[in-house]
C-alpha cells in the first residue's frame, strides 16, 4: 500500500512537473528542431503564411521553409505528386485534385486559416448607390443581364454608363465571386476591364465615377478613401463589409475562406507537425495583421481539433463526389 | 533659280530626316528616363543597407531583399557561365568549322525558331530535364540520390530538384539561341581576309580560330552576352514554372539550394495592397538594376581586356 501511495505520488509530482515545464519547454524543442518545410500554392494566401513563416523562423531557426506561390492549383498539382508538404489555397481542394492525391497515395489534413472578404466598390463620387441586392449584383456581372447603365439597375438612379472592373478570370478571387453571383454553370459579362493586379482595379474605380468592381478586402481596407464599399443584401437587410461582418459570417455570401493542407505523411515529421501548430495558434492574430480576417471561435476550435485528430479528406466534396457549397460555418464541423 | 530651289529643299530633307532620327533617338531616353526617375523617387527613401541584408518579413519596414537577391545572382552567374561556352563553342562550329550540309540547316534554322520560343515554354523543359529529369530517379526528393553534404560547399543531388543549378541551366536554355545567333553574326563581321592570312602563315584552323578570328569577334559575342544576361536577369515565368519559391530564409550555400529571385519578390510586393510594399518594390528595382549593371560591366571589361585592335 504504502509503496503505491508514494507511487502514485511520485507519478503525480512527475505530471505537474511535466506540465509546469510544458510551455518553456516547446520553445526550447522547437530551437532544436531540424529539417525543411516545403510549402507552394495561392499568391492570396501567401502573406498569412509569410507571417506565420517569418515568425517560426525566430523561434525555429534551423527549420528551413520556403514558400512558393505556383497558384493553387499549381499548389495542389506538386502537392498531389507528394513534392510539398503543405499547399496554399484560396478554394477548397477539387474533385479531380483530391483524386489525383489519392492516387498517389497522399493523405491530407484540410484547415482553413482565415477569411478573405470580397467587397464590391464603386467611386466615391458615385452617390446614388450605397447598397446592392444579391440578384442586382447577378445582374450587373453576369452576361445576359443587359446591365448598360446605372439606371438599368434602379430606375431611380442616373442613365449613365457603368464601367464593370473585375479581377483576372484565372484567379481564385474571380472564381469564388462567379460561384456564389452566377453560379458554376453561368457566364460572366465579357466587356469588362480585367487586371491581375488588383492595385490596378483600384486605380481603375478611384478614377472613374461611374465604375464598379470588386476584389479582396485587404485591398479594400488600405485604400479606404479612394474607394467606397458596397453594402450587401442577401436578403437580411443590406450588410458592410467589415472585419466583424466578415468574421460572423453575416456578410454572406461574399465572405471566402482562404486554407492550408497538410500532407499527413509529411505531418508525422515533428518539423511539420510544430509548424502547424505554431501555424493554427498564430493565423487569427497575423491574418488580421496582413489585411485578411480571423475565423471565429467556434470554427477554429473545429479546425484546431480536425488537426490533432488528423482528420484527412476534405469538407468540400461528398463522399459520392459532389461539390458542397455554402458558408464556412455550415460545411465545417 | 530652279537649281537653287532644289539645293534648298534637299536641304530642308536632309535636316527633317535628322531631327525625325532625333526625336527617335529621344523618345527612347525620355521614356527611360521618366521610367527611373519615378522607380527611384519612389524607392530610394526606402532603400538602405539592411534592405540589402535582411531576408523577407511581413511589415514592410523590417522587410528586405537578402535572399532574393543572392538567388538571382546565383542562377544568372551559373546560366553565363554554362551559356557563353556553350553557345560560343556552337557558334564557332557552325560558322568556322561546319560545312553547309542539311544537318547543319537544321540545326541552324532550330536555332532561329528557338530564340522566338515563350520562355515559360523553357521553364516546362527545364522542370522536366532538370527538376525532374524525365522521372527515372523517382518523384520523390527524399529518394534521391545525393553526393557530398547538404550544408557544405560540395553537394550534389539528382535529380537537381527547384535548386539554383536547375534553375541556371533553365535560364541557360532561354538566352543559349540568342548567345548564338550574336556570336555567329559577330564571327561572320569578321572580314576573311584576317583567316585566310593566318592560315596562308601556316596557322592551323585551331590556331586561327584562337589567335585570330575569336579575339576579333569579342565585342560583338559580348554585346549579344550582354543582352541575354539582361534577359535572363529580369526572366520570372521560366522559374516560376520550376517551382520558384518567394520566401527562403537562406542564401544559396551550394549548387543544390533553393532560391528566390529579385523579378518574382518585386513582382508580389508590387501587387500587395499595402503602398510601403509598393515603395518596397522599387527600392527592389533599383538593386536589380544594379545587378545587372554589375553583370554588364563585368562583360565590358572583359571586352576591354580582350578586345584587340584589327590593325
Amino acid at each position: 500500500m504504502k509503496i503505491f501511495r508514494s507511487l502514485s505520488i511520485a507519478s503525480l509530482t512527475l505530471a505537474s512537473a511535466a506540465l509546469i515545464a510544458a510551455a518553456p519547454q516547446e520553445s526550447a524543442d522547437l530551437s532544436k528542431l531540424k529539417g525543411a518545410i516545403k510549402i507552394d500554392g495561392s499568391s492570396t494566401v501567401y502573406p498569412i503564411t509569410e507571417a506565420v513563416a517569418e515568425e517560426f523562423n525566430k523561434v525555429a531557426s534551423k527549420v528551413r521553409v520556403t514558400v512558393g506561390i505556383s497558384g493553387t492549383g499549381g499548389g495542389f498539382k506538386r502537392f498531389s505528386a507528394g513534392e510539398i508538404d503543405i499547399a496554399d489555397a484560396s478554394r477548397p481542394i477539387k474533385k479531380a485534385e483530391s483524386d489525383g492525391a489519392t492516387k498517389s497515395k497522399v493523405e491530407y489534413v484540410e484547415l482553413p486559416v482565415a477569411y478573405d472578404g470580397l467587397t464590391i466598390v464603386v467611386n466615391p463620387k458615385n452617390t446614388w448607390c450605397t447598397s446592392l441586392t444579391i440578384d442586382q449584383i447577378k445582374k450587373i456581372y453576369s452576361a445576359s443581364g443587359g446591365i448598360k447603365t446605372w439606371k438599368d439597375i434602379d430606375a431611380s438612379w442616373p442613365e449613365k454608363p457603368i464601367k464593370v472592373y473585375s479581377p483576372g478570370t484565372d484567379s481564385g478571387t474571380f472564381d469564388y465571386f462567379k460561384e456564389v453571383t452566377v453560379g458554376k454553370d453561368g457566364s460572366i459579362r465579357s466587356d469588362m476591364s480585367v487586371s491581375e493586379d488588383d492595385n490596378v482595379l483600384v486605380r481603375g474605380v478611384s478614377g472613374d465615377e461611374n465604375a464598379i468592381g470588386f476584389f479582396g478586402c485587404a485591398y479594400y481596407f488600405e485604400n479606404k478613401g479612394k474607394v467606397k464599399s458596397i453594402a450587401v443584401d442577401n436578403g437580411k437587410g443590406a450588410i458592410a463589409p467589415t472585419t466583424e461582418t466578415i468574421e460572423n459570417g453575416s456578410y454572406a455570401p461574399f465572405s471566402r475562406p482562404l486554407f492550408i493542407y497538410v500532407n499527413k505523411a509529411s505531418a508525422e515529421k515533428p518539423e511539420v507537425a510544430a509548424f502547424i501548430e505554431f501555424y493554427l495558434k498564430n493565423a487569427a492574430e497575423l491574418a488580421a495583421e496582413v489585411g485578411y480576417v480571423r475565423l471565429p471561435e467556434s470554427i477554429s476550435t473545429k479546425v484546431a481539433t480536425n488537426w490533432s485528430k488528423r482528420r484527412t479528406g476534405t469538407q468540400f466534396t461528398t463522399p459520392e463526389g459532389e461539390a458542397v457549397t455554402g458558408a464556412l460555418a455550415q460545411v465545417y464541423e | 533659280m530652279a537649281k537653287s530651289r532644289s539645293i534648298a529643299s534637299r536641304v530642308l530633307k536632309d535636316r527633317t530626316f535628322l531631327w525625325a532620327c532625333l526625336i527617335a533617338t529621344n523618345v527612347a531616353i525620355v521614356v527611360l528616363a521618366v521610367l527611373l526617375m519615378s522607380i527611384f523617387w519612389q524607392g530610394w527613401d526606402t532603400l538602405s543597407w539592411k534592405f540589402v541584408t535582411s531576408f523577407a518579413s511581413r511589415k514592410p519596414s523590417e522587410a528586405g531583399i537578402l535572399a532574393p537577391l543572392m538567388g538571382s545572382v546565383w542562377v544568372c552567374t551559373i546560366c553565363g557561365l554554362v551559356a557563353l561556352p556553350l553557345g560560343v563553342g556552337t557558334a564557332i562550329y557552325l560558322e568556322e568549322f561546319a560545312k553547309r550540309t542539311w544537318f547543319t540547316k537544321i540545326v541552324q534554322t532550330n536555332i532561329m525558331n528557338l530564340a522566338g520560343v515563350p520562355s515559360i515554354v523553357y521553364g516546362i523543359l527545364g522542370l522536366t530535364a532538370f527538376a525532374r529529369m524525365f522521372g527515372v530517379f523517382g518523384t520523390n526528393v527524399d529518394d534521391a540520390i545525393t553526393l557530398g553534404n547538404e550544408e557544405g560547399f560540395f553537394f550534389l543531388r539528382l535529380p537537381f530538384g527547384s535548386s539554383v543549378l536547375a534553375g541556371g541551366l533553365t535560364l541557360m536554355l532561354v538566352i543559349l539561341p540568342v548567345v548564338i545567333i550574336s556570336t555567329q553574326e559577330a564571327l561572320r563581321a569578321v572580314p576573311s581576309s584576317l583567316r585566310s592570312g593566318a592560315l596562308a602563315l601556316g596557322a592551323t584552323p585551331w590556331q586561327t580560330v584562337w589567335g585570330i578570328t575569336l579575339p576579333a569577334a569579342i565585342p560583338g559575342i559580348m554585346t549579344g552576352a550582354i543582352l541575354s544576361m539582361s534577359r535572363a536577369i529580369g526572366e520570372s515565368a521560366p522559374l516560376l514554372v520550376l517551382g520558384g519559391l518567394l520566401l527562403v530564409f537562406n542564401t544559396p550555400t551550394n549548387l543544390m539550394s533553393d532560391f528566390a529571385i529579385l523579378p518574382l519578390q518585386i513582382y508580389n510586393w508590387a501587387g500587395r495592397p499595402q503602398d510601403e510594399f509598393h515603395a518596397i518594390a522599387a527600392s527592389a528595382i533599383i538593386i536589380q538594376l544594379c545587378v545587372l549593371l554589375l553583370f554588364n560591366g563585368i562583360a565590358v571589361f572583359i571586352r576591354q581586356k580582350l578586345q584587340k585592335p584589327l590593325q
